[in-house]
């Protein structure tokens, strides 16, 4: 008997599995050739038969192994893709998917669709395609022991900076042989505590990734006087050998001579940087992973938040004591601290490209159903954010898709009428911003109507007649509840989303929806959503009595603040800073904070979307990991404060939400141009 | 700025081929007869690199490297030895005194240079 959490990966592995099929389907729909793709496929069907069986669907890993058989054919050269086969795999594929949700579609599609399958890899095999991808595939493993790069090592004496070497010039001088793509990482665990460190002591190692075409003896020379009284360790990536298993193979160390320059011996380590490099899907079995319960993580992520909150106040402790042991150890702990929260936040990290598939077959259903033709692009798809955010974002994206190619996108005809090119392009594109991440859906349609949207939101007793809506306003009904309407042009995907569950669910992540729109040239919906969810490192500033937290990563800079505003009491002002006008806002008076003013206020530069402003605050004390606490639900409408953290000593901070303190200030976009 | 180097060598020639493969290139070189005067020069200024050869009357390389590494002065400032390779192990001893590097005579200009750009910058 088969347990539910066994049940529970075999679905979420399959899930994944027939996620990558799809996918990979989709795209050799445009890039017939790609024999990567094939072979994708047939691994993914090979997986799927596997455990299907071993999950006791019988009729699946029946059905996949004429499916595998087809995709054999092609691989091995005897058939190629065609628009036919694509069809006809896409047809197996939901057929795949409807057993394995436990459905009992009719015996017969299996025939019929085996059949298709068989009729559509039989017929003219392409000779010199068939030998092309033939010798392809039997180069792909690459070439054994091929130089792939250096791993070079070193620390150098403690003393190197006293007797008048220069560090920097080292690592300039390496990163002048290796060119753009060499990789360096400071090694920090040599560091003594800072009460003992002597900051002419150098205690720092590097560790860097050289390309091929850097010279070992080039390498070698830039540590010529220094080789016997250093650590060196300068290994040779090679190519991955055949057999993914194989044991590293361990030379003899390097024997360290000044004299004997031309050093043969080299240590050869073998797969350890291919893993590295091969994160993505197609990669193949060298990646092992695991795969975790999402409320786990979430268990995790608190407890590391706990850790941090803790570690702030041993280490506020320990800066009254000042006692250098105990110091070491804190800043020990603090390092985990560290390291643990960015590999549990790493952890929870999914890139975009795992809900993208999903998407492309509803672009591909929507094209057919509407007989609209159109380009469905993704950019970004590498851009990754929190798992749940993820998750929950599916549902709106696929309705705002949706919408764009129904509502947004004209038809063939009328676009050739209107000047535009026949096939209309939809963009579905992912990026950051500061602390955000931005995902927009863009269409180069007909564009929304401000007018048409303010009747029938007066018609539906939204807004009064007389309302006086600004343009963005407008725009923002659409996603009020009761606008949409309730027919659906097309039954694809009908998830039951409405409009304003878009907002609502991008709203609940901390986020918002930014809707752009030109009438008669499309329109964008932009989704800005915060990059995690739990911890951030932040800024701690010190204004008047109170301490505030802004998001480390969108500090663009910090300045002292120009004597020509320092006596003004406005909450927002407006300077000239680094040859650009810059609004100021004073947090002080924005926030009544009273207390004195410091004698040397300064000026935070943040960044907001695509927009620079200073804040106004009398101190910086320094970056503070900040472990996000939701504000009580009393407070939950003071939404320019994104939450508040618990500081060392015990006092809370809150968060300023930068973004809503510009709009609650009237210094965003949409306000400066309504009042231009 | 142009950056300043001290050489310290009992031999006119051998001061004078330096000074001008380092003048050509922009340094500006002063020069001393023995270690005791280079001491008292280099201790008197702070140059930007020290060049010092071994065999020198009153004081040598070596017991210059040492004196002046015992002066806090010397924090930071580069010492490059020039050696012989007739003299084997002498390059590690100034080394342990406090030489940055060497410099095997006889060289070429060439070599020189690259050797000061690589400690001191262009």
């Amino acid at each position: 008997m088969i347990d539910e959490e066994t049940q529970e990966i075999f679905r979420q592995e399959t899930e994944a599995l027939i996620e990558s099929l799809q996918e990979c389907l989709l795209q050799l729909n445009s890039t017939p050739d790609d024999m990567e793709l094939v072979t994708q496929v047939f691994r993914d069907l090979h997986t799927l038969k596997g455990t299907g069986a071993m999950f006791g669907f019988a009729r699946l890993a029946e059905f996949i192994h004429d499916f595998e058989a087809a995709f054999e054919q092609v691989r091995s050269g005897n058939a190629v893709v065609t628009p036919d086969l694509i069809a006809v795999s896409l047809k197996a594929y939901d057929l795949i998917v409807a057993l394995l949700e436990g459905e009992e579609p009719p015996t017969e599609q299996d025939a019929e669709l085996k059949a298709a399958l068989g009729a559509v890899t039989s017929g003219g095999a392409a000779p010199a395609a068939a030998a092309a991808a033939g010798d392809a595939a039997e180069e792909a493993p690459a070439a054994e022991g091929e130089l792939e790069g250096w791993k070079l090592r070193f620390k150098l004496p403690p003393e190197f900076m006293e007797i008048g070497g220069n560090p920097v010039a080292i690592l300039e001088e390496l990163m002048e042989i290796g060119g753009p793509d060499t990789k360096v990482e400071a090694l920090l665990d040599g560091l003594p505590a800072l009460a003992e460190l002597k900051p002419n002591e150098l205690h720092t190692a590097w560790e860097m990734i050289l390309p091929p075409s850097a010279d070992e003896g080039d390498i070698r020379d830039v540590f010529m006087f220094h080789e016997d009284s250093m650590e060196l360790e300068l290994t040779a990536i090679r190519g991955a050998a055949p057999v993914v298993e194989a044991a590293p193979v361990e030379a003899e160390a390097v024997p360290v001579d000044a004299e004997a320059a031309p050093a043969e011996a080299v240590k050869t380590e073998a797969p350890k940087a291919e893993a590295k490099k091969s994160g993505g899907k197609k990669s193949g079995s060298a990646n092992v992973q695991m795969r975790v319960s999402a409320e786990r993580l979430d268990d995790i992520m608190d407890r590391v938040g706990e850790l941090v909150i803790a570690e702030a106040r041993l280490s506020d402790l320990a800066q009254k004591l000042n006692d250098p042991n105990l110091t070491e150890v804190v800043e020990d702990i603090q390092r985990l601290a560290l390291g643990l929260r960015d590999t549990t936040m790493a952890i929870r990290l999914t890139p975009m490209s795992s809900i993208t598939g999903r998407f492309q077959r509803l672009a591909h259903d929507l094209a057919g159903k509407t007989g609209k033709d159109f380009d469905f692009v993704i950019e970004g798809e590498e851009t990754e954010l929190d798992k749940t955010v993820i998750e929950k974002l599916s549902d709106p994206l696929v309705h705002i898709l949706r919408n764009a190619v129904d509502h947004g996108l004209e038809d063939n005809d009328t676009r050739v009428a209107a000047g535009k090119p026949a096939r209309g392009t939809v963009r579905l594109k992912a990026s950051y911003s500061g602390a955000d991440v931005l995902i927009s859906v863009q269409d180069d349609g007909k564009g929304l109507d401000p007018e048409f949207i303010f009747n029938r939101a007066v018609d539906r007793g939204m807004i009064s007649a007389d309302a006086n809506l600004s343009r963005n306003e407008i725009f923002h009904l659409l996603m009020a509840p009761g606008f949409s309407t309730a027919e659906q042009v097309t039954d694809l995907s009908g998830r039951g989303v409405g409009t304003d569950v878009v907002k609502s669910t991008v709203e609940a992540l901390r986020g918002s929806v930014e809707i752009e729109s030109e009438l008669g040239q499309g329109s964008s919906f932009t989704l800005r959503l915060p990059l995690t969810l739990a911890i951030i490192d932040g800024l701690l500033l010190q204004v008047g009595e109170e301490r505030y937290t802004v998001p480390l990563a969108a500090v663009e800079g910090i300045v002292e603040e120009p004597e020509e505003i320092r006596d003004g009491t406005e909450s927002t002002t407006t300077v000239e800073l680094r040859e650009k006008l810059i609004s100021i806002m004073r947090l002080r008076e924005i926030f009544e904070t009273g207390g004195t003013r410091a004698d040397h206020p300064k000026v935070v530069l943040v960044r907001t979307g695509d927009q620079q402003i200073g804040l106004a605050v009398d101190r910086i004390i320094g970056s503070y990991q900040t472990v996000i606490k939701q504000l009580s639900p009393m407070h939950s409408r003071l939404n320019v404060f994104s939450g508040a953290t618990i500081l060392g000593d015990g006092d809370v901070a809150l968060i300023v939400d930068v973004a809503q303190l510009v709009k609650a200030e009237g210094l965003d976009h949409d306000n400066k141009e309504q009042a231009a | 700025m142009s950056k300043e180097i001290l050489i310290i060598d009992d031999s006119p020639s051998v001061r004078r081929m330096v000074a001008m493969t380092l003048q050509q290139e922009g340094y500006e070189v002063t020069q001393c007869e023995d270690g005791a005067q280079g001491l008292d020069t280099a201790k008197a200024k702070r140059f930007d690199m020290v060049i010092t050869d071994q065999n020198m009357p009153n004081m040598t390389g070596i017991e210059f490297i040492e004196a002046y590494r015992n002066d806090p002065s010397s924090s930071g400032v580069p010492i490059i030895f020039l050696s012989t390779e007739s003299e084997g192990d002498l390059k590690n001893q100034a080394k342990a005194a406090g030489a940055l590097g060497w410099v095997m005579k006889p060289f070429e200009q060439a070599k020189l240079l690259a050797v000061v750009k690589k400690v001191v910058g262009a």
